[in-house]
This record gives C-alpha cells, sequence and structure tokens, in this order.
C-alpha cells in the first residue's frame, strides 16, 4: 500500500514538473503519421533554432479529423493528406499560413504552388509525396508488372496470394483507375461495376489489410500487394526480388502536407519549422529517411546513393501520377455501400 | 478470525488435496500455460535478431536493445504508459471495491440493478464509440489535463473491469462470518477491516490486475483522448506497423516482460516470508 | 440540506463509481445516442435532424441506385459477430474452468504467483502477441513446418485467416477475464462440502458437477459477461487472424466513425449493441432469481 502511495506521489511529481518545463522553453507540438518524420532533421531544426520540439503520431487522416474538430488539441503542426486538404479548410480547422510570403517560397516545385487542393498555399506546403500502386514478387510471376490485371484478373501463379489495403478509399478508387471510371464516381451503373470487380477479385484475395503489409511480403505469405511507395523500398531491402509497380492505367498518388491548426499554442514557431522545410537540403533529410519524394526544388542533390537509384522513387518515363479525390457526399456513400457490401 | 486460524486452514487443504484435486487437471493448466506463453517465447527469440525483422531470423545481435534504450520516443511512451495504468488501477480498485461492497452490504441503498447497470456501462459499450464520445465530451467542457485526461478515462472503463471479480468474491463469501463478528459486538467497521476485506484480498487482487491490464493496453480510447505530449505505448506501436515492426519493439517489450516478472517473484518472495 | 448529506451518507459507497461513470462515460453515450436519429454530416459528426434512417438499414437497403431492398447484409455481420462471440464463451469457459480451478486448490502462495503467472503475457502489447501468433499459424509458420518437417502433411494447411484463427485470437486475448473472477469465486471453497459430497459417494466428477460448478456460477456468469463483451466490439482479431475478409459488428462499427463518416449510423449499431448486452443481463437477472444465483440484485 505504502509503495502505490509513493508510486502515485512520484507520478504527480513527474507530471507536474513535466507541466512546468512546458511553460519554460520554446516548444514546437507536432503531430504527424507514424514513423513519418526524420530523427536528424528534428535534431538539426531543435539545433539552428533552439525550439524543444515533441513529436506525437496518429494512424489516419480521420483520426486527425475528429482530434482537430473536437478542438482539443495542443498541436502546432498536423499532416494531413491532400484530399483531405479541403475538407479540413472547409471545417475551418486550420490557420493561414500564407506560404507564398514566407522565406524559402521560391523553392517550391510549381507543381505544388499551384495544386487543386490549396491553389497558392495559403493553407499548405507540400511535405511527402508518394505512390499507392502495389509490389510484387517477380519470382513469383516473371511478365510484366506495371499493370492493374495482375490485381484484378490475377494469373493463377498469383491466385489466392493477393493482399489489398483495408480502406475503402484507397482500394475503390483503385479499381477505378483500373476501370477508367472517374474517380469519386457518383454514378450507380459505373459503381456497380467497381462492386463487381472487386467481388470477383475478393476469390483471390488473401487478406486485406494495411498493417504488417511489409512481414507478408518478405515470408512470402502473399505475393503481390498495395502497398505505399516509401514501404516498398524498405521491403525491397530485404527481399531483392520485390518489385514496385506503376501501372499503365494510372498510378494513384497521394501528398501530405504541412499545416497548422486552429488553436496552435506556437504559430510562429510551426512557421519557423515550414519554413526550414523549404530549404532543399531539409527537404532531402527527409526524403532520404522516409523514401518518399518532396515538393522542394533542388533538394535531389542532396539525396542519399540509395534514394538517388532507387526504382521506387524515379518511376519509368511517361507514367500517369493520378492525385485521389475527396469525393462529395454522395461519392462517400456510395464508396460505403459498395465497400460494406463487398465485405459483409 | 485470526491469521493463525487461516494459516490452519491452508495447511489443512495443503495436506488433503487429493480430495479436491480431479485428475488431468494439473497437466491441463500445463498445457495452458505453453499455450500463454508460447507467442511471448517467440517475441522475446526475435528481440535477439540482427535484421530489422521481426518475423524473419537473420542471426543473433543485441543491437535491439540498445537502440531502444536510445530512442526517447519509445522511453517517453513506455513511461505514459506506466503513469497511466497505475493511477488508473489504484483509483478504479478503490472504486469498484466501495462500489461492490455498498450493493451487496448495504441494504439501504435502492435501485441496486440500476447502480450495477451504471458501472459495468463501460463494458457495454464499443470501444471506438467511448472513444469518440469520450473526446466529444471533454472538449465540449473544456477539459485539458494533459495526461489526465486518458487516466480519467481509463479509471472510467477500469472500473467493471475491478468490480466483476470483487463482487464475485463478495457473493461466493460466507455471510454468516460478519453476522457472526456483529453478534460478537464488533461494529461495522470492525468487521469490514477485520472479516470482510481480508476474505475479499483475492477478488481486489484479480482485480487490480484485470483493470492494470487493460490499462496498460488501450489503444483507441487513448488515441482519441490524448493530448499533445502524450504519446502512449500502444499508440506508438501501432503506428510501427505499417512499415513492419521492428525487433524495438520485441525488445521493449522483453524488457517490460521482466519488470513484470521480477515484480511476480517479489510479491510471492514477500508473500512466503509473511 | 440535512436530507442531502442523508442521501450522500447513504450513498457513499458506491457514490465515487456512479459519479464517475456517470459523468464522464454515461453524458457522452447519450450525445451519442441522440448522434443515431440524427442526419449524417460527410465530414464526421452529425447533423440537426431526425431521422429512423438506421432502423431501416439493418433490413433493408438502399442498393447503387436507391432503390430500397430487403438485404440480409448487415443481418449477416451480426449473426457472425454473435456467433463468433458465443464460441469464444464456450471455449473460454472450457479452458479457464480447470486451469481456475486448479489454481484455486494449491496453497496460498501458489495461487497468487499463478495468478499473476497469467496476467504477465498482458503486459505485453496486443497487436505484437497477435503478431506472434501470425508466426506460428501462417503457411510457413511454426505449426505448418513441423508438420510438415515430420513428414504428417505435404503441403501447408491453411490455419490463418480463417475463423477458427479469430477464435483462437479471442480466446487467447479474453482468457484471464474468464480465469479470474472463476478463482475468486472458488478460491475459498469450503473443503468440508467436497468431503461431505465425496462422502455421500459421489466420483471427482459428481462433486465437481453439484458442489463446485453450482459455488463458481457467479464467477463463470461474471467470466462469461467479461468475454462475451469485449468480444463483440473486437476488431483486432478478426482484422489480423480472420484476414477481414467479412466484417464483425466492432468492425462495422468502426468504419462508420472512420471512412464511412456516417456517425449516426455508427452511433445507431452502437445503441444495438448495448441493447443486446442489457438484454441479455435482463434475462440472467430474472433465471438468477428463480435460482438463487444472482448477478444483478
Amino acid at each position: 500500500m505504502k509503495n502505490i502511495i509513493t508510486l502515485i506521489g512520484a507520478s504527480a511529481l513527474a507530471l507536474s514538473a513535466g507541466m512546468t518545463s512546458a511553460i519554460a522553453e520554446e516548444e514546437l507540438f507536432i503531430y504527424n503519421w507514424t514513423d513519418y518524420t526524420s530523427p536528424d532533421l528534428i535534431k538539426k531544426f531543435e539545433k539552428e533554432t533552439g525550439i524543444a520540439v515533441t513529436l506525437d503520431t496518429f494512424d489516419s487522416n480521420e483520426t486527425l479529423l475528429a482530434k482537430l474538430k473536437s478542438g482539443a488539441t495542443g498541436y502546432d503542426i498536423v499532416v494531413p493528406s491532400h484530399n483531405f486538404v479541403e475538407l479540413f479548410i472547409k471545417e475551418d480547422l486550420l490557420q493561414e499560413i500564407n506560404a507564398s510570403k514566407l522565406s524559402g517560397y521560391e523553392n517550391l516545385s510549381d507543381d505544388f504552388k499551384n495544386s487543386f487542393w490549396d491553389t497558392g498555399n495559403t493553407y499548405t506546403i507540400p511535405w511527402m509525396q508518394g505512390a499507392t500502386s502495389f509490389t510484387i514478387d517477380t519470382d513469383a510471376y516473371k511478365g510484366d508488372i506495371h499493370t492493374f490485371d495482375l490485381l484484378f484478373n490475377p494469373p493463377k501463379e498469383l491466385q489466392g496470394k493477393i493482399g489489398m489495403f483495408k480502406s475503402a478509399n484507397d482500394v475503390i478508387s483503385t479499381a477505378q483507375i483500373a476501370l477508367g471510371i472517374p474517380l469519386c464516381s457518383e454514378n450507380p451503373t459505373e459503381m456497380t461495376k467497381v462492386l463487381e470487380l472487386l467481388k470477383k477479385q475478393k476469390e483471390h484475395v488473401k487478406i486485406y489489410s494495411s498493417d504488417g503489409i511489409l512481414e507478408r511480403l518478405v515470408s512470402g505469405d502473399v505475393a503481390v500487394h498495395q502497398n505505399w511507395s516509401g514501404y516498398s523500398i524498405r521491403a525491397r531491402e530485404k527481399k531483392a526480388s520485390l518489385a514496385y509497380a506503376f501501372p499503365k492505367e494510372g498510378v494513384p498518388s497521394f501528398s501530405d502536407n504541412l499545416a497548422v491548426p486552429q488553436g496552435a499554442k506556437n504559430y510562429d514557431n510551426a512557421i519557423k519549422f515550414i519554413e526550414f522545410m523549404m530549404q532543399p537540403e531539409n527537404a532531402a533529410i527527409q526524403s532520404n529517411f522516409a523514401g518518399y519524394a518532396n515538393g522542394v526544388k533542388g533538394s535531389a542533390k542532396f539525396f542519399n546513393d540509395a534514394m538517388r537509384n532507387s526504382p521506387e522513387v524515379n518511376p519509368p518515363e511517361g507514367t500517369n501520377f493520378i492525385f485521389t479525390k475527396a469525393c462529395s457526399e454522395k461519392g462517400i456513400k456510395l464508396e460505403a455501400k459498395v465497400w460494406e457490401s463487398l465485405l459483409q | 478470525m485470526s491469521n493463525s486460524k487461516i494459516l490452519q486452514a491452508d495447511i489443512k487443504i495443503s495436506k488433503s488435496k487429493d480430495i479436491r484435486s480431479l485428475p488431468g487437471f494439473s497437466w491441463f493448466t500445463l498445457s495452458f500455460f505453453i499455450y500463454l506463453y508460447l507467442p511471448l517465447m517467440i517475441l522475446v527469440f526475435f528481440s535477439f535478431n540482427s535484421s530489422s525483422s521481426a518475423t524473419v531470423w537473420e542471426g543473433f545481435s543485441i543491437d535491439w536493445y540498445f537502440k531502444a534504450f536510445a530512442n526517447d520516443d519509445i522511453q517517453r511512451a513506455t513511461k505514459n504508459s506506466l503513469i497511466i495504468a497505475v493511477v488508473s488501477t489504484f483509483f478504479a480498485t478503490i472504486f469498484a471495491t466501495m462500489a461492490a461492497l455498498a450493493l451487496s452490504r448495504n441494504r439501504k441503498i435502492k435501485h441496486k440493478p440500476m447502480f450495477m447497470g451504471l458501472i459495468i456501462l463501460p463494458l457495454m459499450v464499443p470501444e471506438i464509440v467511448t472513444a469518440v464520445a469520450t473526446l466529444t465530451f471533454f472538449s465540449t467542457i473544456g477539459l485539458s489535463l494533459g495526461i489526465g485526461n486518458i487516466i480519467i478515462a481509463h479509471t472510467v472503463f477500469c472500473i467493471p473491469f475491478a468490480y466483476m471479480p470483487i463482487r464475485a468474491r463478495l457473493q461466493s463469501m460466507d455471510k454468516n462470518l460478519e453476522v457472526a463478528a456483529q453478534d460478537l459486538y464488533a461494529n461495522k467497521w470492525e468487521t469490514l477491516r477485520l472479516i470482510t476485506l481480508p476474505i475479499l484480498v483475492p477478488g481486489i487482487f484479480s482485480g487490480a490486475m484485470l483493470a492494470f491490464i487493460i490499462s496498460i493496453d488501450d489503444f483507441i480510447i487513448t488515441l482519441m483522448v490524448a493530448e499533445a505530449g502524450s504519446n502512449t505505448l500502444p499508440i506508438y506501436i501501432y503506428g510501427l506497423v505499417r512499415k513492419g515492426i521492428t525487433p524495438e519493439i520485441n525488445a521493449i517489450s522483453t524488457i517490460l516482460l521482466i519488470i513484470s516478472i521480477m515484480f511476480v517473484t517479489l510479491s510471492y518472495w514477500i508473500g512466503k516470508k509473511r | 440540506m440535512k436530507k442531502l448529506f442523508n442521501i450522500i451518507d447513504q450513498y457513499k459507497g458506491v457514490l465515487p463509481s456512479a459519479l464517475m461513470v456517470g459523468i464522464f462515460m454515461l453524458i457522452p453515450i447519450l450525445i451519442i445516442v441522440v448522434y443515431s436519429f440524427m442526419i449524417p454530416n460527410p465530414n464526421g459528426g452529425g447533423r440537426t435532424g431526425f431521422s429512423f434512417d438506421f432502423f431501416q438499414k439493418l433490413f433493408f437497403c438502399r442498393d447503387l441506385f436507391d432503390n430500397l431492398v430487403f438485404s440480409t447484409g448487415y443481418l449477416k455481420i451480426f449473426f457472425r459477430s454473435m456467433w463468433i462471440s458465443i464460441i469464444a464463451v464456450i471455449v473460454s469457459l472450457l479452458v479457464g474452468f480447470p486451469v481456475a480451478y486448479y489454481i484455486a486448490t494449491q496453497n496460498a502462495d501458489r495461487r497468487n504467483f499463478l495468478v499473476l503467472l497469467i496476467t504477465i503475457p498482458f503486459w505485453t502489447n496486443l497487436l505484437i502477441r497477435t503478431y506472434s501468433w501470425i508466426l506460428v499459424l501462417r503457411d510457413t509458420g511454426l505449426v505448418n513446418s513441423m508438420l510438415i518437417s515430420s513428414g504428417i502433411i505435404n503441403e501447408p494447411i491453411t490455419l490463418l485467416y480463417t475463423e477458427g484463427a479469430i477464435i483462437l485470437g479471442l480466446v487467447y486475448t479474453y482468457v484471464p477475464f474468464m480465469i479470474l473472477p472463476i478463482y475468486a469465486s472458488l478460491e475459498r471453497l469450503d473443503i468440508r462440502l467436497i468431503e461431505a459430497s465425496r462422502d455421500l459417494y459421489t466420483t471427482h466428477w459428481g462433486a465437481l458437477r453439484y458442489v463446485v460448478i453450482p459455488l463458481a456460477m457467479p464467477g463463470i456468469i461474471a467470466g462469461s459477461i467479461l468475454v462475451f463483451i469485449p468480444s463483440i466490439g473486437a476488431f483486432i482479431a478478426p482484422e489480423l487472424l480472420g484476414g477481414g475478409k467479412n466484417l464483425m459488428l466492432g468492425s462495422l462499427v468502426q468504419l462508420q466513425f472512420s471512412s464511412g463518416r456516417n456517425w449516426p449510423f455508427g452511433s445507431a449499431l452502437a445503441v444495438i449493441i448495448m441493447a443486446i448486452v442489457l438484454i441479455a443481463l435482463l434475462i440472467q437477472a430474472r433465471n438468477s432469481r428463480k435460482n438463487g444465483t444472482e448477478i444483478v440484485h
């Protein structure tokens, strides 16, 4: 009993100690996807600015949305994906940063100065970009890998060895691209085709899961798995026969973005971090860590060899990247229906 | 009833074990413990893997332990998890014990089914709903206590887990003991302190253990309720599964495992001494 | 004022728990119940308005063309979850009871030691432990490679991504919730009762059937509730060990609050789960009043 009381006393002390230190020095609270922030980058930022960074992590855009909507945050920097940015702006969850007036803005590549989700970078700057097609074991299948046919009309050797994301939007967008149907289609006839395609595919699917993809690929549990390009690099490093596909039908892509949420306590420090990230050298440190491209011109010359030579970051000439979209209310409803009928 | 009497009862029991023990049960229990510990053995095994995979063996190394010790994020998360679990377990167990005693011994309390229902309410609601509901509520009333928010949420859902074993214990307890004590002019508090509580100890102990393991492993509610700077170990680990779990997590789990085994050995040793 | 103090005094035992749960659980849940009658807002949350949409949704669904058709889709998910949870409870009981009984018949030192031994694995994160099961069960895993190398089978048998794997995972996760309450109710099992029953010429098993199990009943009931409820809402075992190919209730609710962004339907499902549990408890309470083994007074 006495021990418990001592323990509680100690933890209360630890708590209050934590609180006082929070007031004492300059701080920055970053809320990012897990395993997505280079520790070297944070160390460099802390050293240059004297700001102490605390990094917390989340698992999905929906979690971030729910947390910001509740108003209870305490975060100064958040990292929403491109297809959620419009929604975040509409819901008044982000503060204006007017990136075009910040130092280093000239370094941003033009694609991201005129992105459809935040034209003129009033609220966000790009963080990392990558693809969400699939990783395939070239030992299991010898033919041309750059087609979605392998996922949706699998040849015999891949049947029953397919892994898909557990995410309505990712799976359905991929099916839409494969069928040549516009993303976020609101046409029931088109969506019926999507459902039929996915239902037919389901017989050959081993697992729907966005977790543990690397293990399944490396152990040979699956031969082909929907995957993020950055994580595909790590899988290939473990098993050289794994390759990343850039399907000719189009490659679903994403861009994650830095933004400052409403109610951020350290706005000035957040701006300092955003300016810091627009420096080519710093963007390159982050890319080297995560294995994704960034939106800063001139960062490529700071890439390490692994990054410079990796096929995942250097797609074949003429690859058609398609940024996924945020669907309208009707689109989301149709998506949810297709997804639920697929899995019921 | 004195301690020596309980001791005598114990001696009697251990001498006459043959009557109570059932054929095959000891073997069954042994295989159960193998089932329980098999995944842990695998886990410990892979914490010594030399490659960065927690599932494909490539050779022996202890590097991951050094890495785990050098990783500030893991340490911060582990510390948060332990503080939250200890504090929530403490309060949840006290509240649950009080409630169990009141609901089964205090005849003046009316509407007992209602209170019982209220106490086990946290069990009946799917976690994600509790998570969203609690988050909405906390932000509506502007509650912002950092790690305190998580402790409050954990205490709430730990109460029923602590309550159930204590209640089961009270129900199978011989009420005549308490009646006898009161016949011998012990007042309410003396009866509680000298009779009821000592007999209740295994129930309280089981309840506290359940509450602790529920708290230390909680993910969804914690993720939603957590404020800036209060990542816990489960949040950290769940995020890692995207990239694949590294043996670093196995290493930190092994360390926690060793701490818990030390804790068990210690309490076994203390119990034996007493 | 004095009356208020009297009430507080009278209820003081149950008050801390009741206040804790009442304020931080009941009120939020009431908000959620209100949500279940609202119209979904695609950005999360709900809109003001009133609808019984969700009720309809359970039996009928609008197909992609927005026509109302009879559909058993959600009922299928519902019964699958119930079925798997009930099996998980039964297996947990079959596994947990002998273990709890064995522990309860040891001397005091060993008892506490064994109880702690049961809780140790749960210091390790659930996800990590579930991953270890994947290593055991997968095609190239421990079980299959042992069976193949010993020549019993030639081709790996599919163990992972089956309902059996889900149940194994659920039992593994929740069996302590069965063992500890049963142990707690058996721990001071009066030896004379068994001696008496043995004197009446019953066998070991007779004593078990007529003496031990009735005594353990409060623990068995508490344990069954503690295993059943989280099993219904579970989603880690179904997703990771079951392969996530067929939804369970827990994942369905999760879906509504995440990518489905239909909070009202998610809330409605939650309300239905709560109702099932409540009904189960009430039936149990009614039966027990007849039998004398009460869980709800």
